[in-house]
């Protein structure tokens, strides 16, 4: 079932006229990968969707209400990580997700230890933040993400900074994601290692 | 909500706990604005005792503003705004619980050092419950004024100076209020006249603050 639809997105930056008209649909269990060249719009096409950037004319119909861009109960249902792990420095990885995903839902200390291991960071999960790397701050932000059980997953280059076992690690998770129902709309070059039949694309910047 | 708002207080305040320098950094600014008035004006008690209210105030006054632009910054910087946003709650709830976390790491240890402050400038101790509850009201509405304010500056490198232009003419009530009132407990007399109209601009920046600062803060996510 087709659960996200929007309809000629236009969003201007300014003078420049960014999305011309972007119209995308996700099913339940698909993932839809974004591409095009580097300026082309990824980053603002995924924050739009998020509510965070002023659209028009645009319409958006999330599990067949239509509703705003900044409606409470499709954010309720979305999970966003953008370039950077929105994370607090001076937390360890535990009470970071203790109080983000506390916002969203009743979670308890051992749900946390085992989506940390899950993403693989619970050999650094009880050090400050800032002490951790690119790669294992973004791990963390994965386990946040995970924790959430938002059901809409916008992810901006979700494999930037990972290795090889982290890049992986992201393919498993997605992999459930989809599997549980979930919907991805990911914003990458790099290929997310999906089973093909999960994975759709859609190229910013040429006109069709 | 309730229970998310809290977690925002809670988080909040165990941040400051990591880094107290920050809190005690508007505090020793107080003391020592407070502590330059002896020196620079006359060391006789009666002549400091006229003009206590004022100092106090504006020692107040400048002291939160220190630390209002860190109030959203770090958050806004590390992303965590974008996630109360999307966090299916309130987002001027949450912004609000911020507010009180930093009434309560900036505002209120000013309130509880005040008093201290004021003996320095020969200041009566019977005075002391009435400056306590007008600096109490006052920093809290200066809290809010300045979250406003803040929000305001977010898409700003460095906002700081333009946060005190903003947020300083809109003071101008606490600080006539609230320096009246304090006169009034050094004289001896009946504040309850000022004191409500500061409660009553507490109350209406209560209201209004935290939905501003809210429409304020999601420009500066853009």
């Amino acid at each position: 079932m087709t659960e996200l639809v929007v309809n000629n997105l236009h969003v201007f930056r300014g003078e420049r006229h960014v999305l011309r008209g972007v119209s995308l649909a996700v099913s339940a269990g698909c993932c839809l990968q974004v591409t095009g060249v580097n300026g082309a719009g990824k980053t603002t096409l995924l924050r739009s969707l998020c509510g965070f950037i002023e659209t028009e004319s645009a319409e958006l119909f999330w599990r067949g209400r239509h509703c705003a861009f900044d409606d409470l109960e499709y954010h309720a249902e979305l999970g966003y990580l953008g370039h950077e792990a929105p994370l607090k420095g001076d937390l360890n990885a535990a009470e970071n997700l203790r109080f983000a995903v506390g916002l969203r839902r009743k979670v308890a200390s051992a749900e946390i230890s085992t989506a940390l291991a899950e993403v693989g960071a619970a050999a650094f999960a009880d050090r400050p933040v800032r002490r951790l790397s690119a790669g294992q701050r973004r791990r963390v932000a994965f386990a946040q993400l995970k924790l959430a059980g938002s059901r809409l997953w916008l992810l901006d280059e979700p494999t930037t900074n990972l290795d090889v076992a982290g890049q992986q690690m992201v393919a498993g998770l997605l992999t459930r994601h989809l599997a549980a129902g979930g919907l991805v709309i990911a914003a990458t070059h790099q290929a997310l290692q999906l089973e093909t039949g999960l994975l759709a694309r859609l190229e910013l910047g040429v006109t069709s | 909500m309730i229970t998310a708002a809290l977690l925002v207080l809670q988080r909040d305040l165990l941040l400051a706990l990591r880094r107290p320098i920050l809190v005690i950094q508007p505090l020793a600014f107080f003391a020592v604005v407070t502590a330059l008035f002896p020196l620079g004006y006359t060391p006789e008690l009666g002549k400091l005792r006229a003009i206590a209210p004022g100092v106090l105030w504006v020692g107040a006054l400048l002291a939160s503003l220190l630390a209002l632009e860190s109030l959203f910054r770090e958050d806004a910087e590390d992303g965590t705004l974008e996630q109360f946003a999307l966090s299916g709650q309130p987002f001027a709830m949450l912004l609000a619980a911020k507010t009180l976390a930093h009434w309560l790491l900036t505002g209120l240890p000013l309130t509880l050092m005040a008093p201290w402050l004021g003996i320095a400038l020969g200041v009566p101790l019977s005075a002391m419950p009435g400056i306590l509850a007008s600096l109490a009201l006052g920093t809290w509405t200066l809290s809010l004024l300045g979250a406003v304010g803040a929000g305001l500056t977010l898409g700003l490198r460095r906002g700081g100076v333009l946060l005190s232009l903003l947020t300083l003419p809109l003071a101008v009530p606490v600080i006539v209020f609230g320096a009246r009132a304090t006169e009034l407990a050094i004289a001896g007399e009946s504040l309850m006249g000022p004191l409500y109209l500061q409660a009553a601009l507490a109350v209406l920046g209560m209201t209004l603050a935290p939905l501003a600062a809210a429409a304020a803060v999601r420009i500066g996510l853009e």
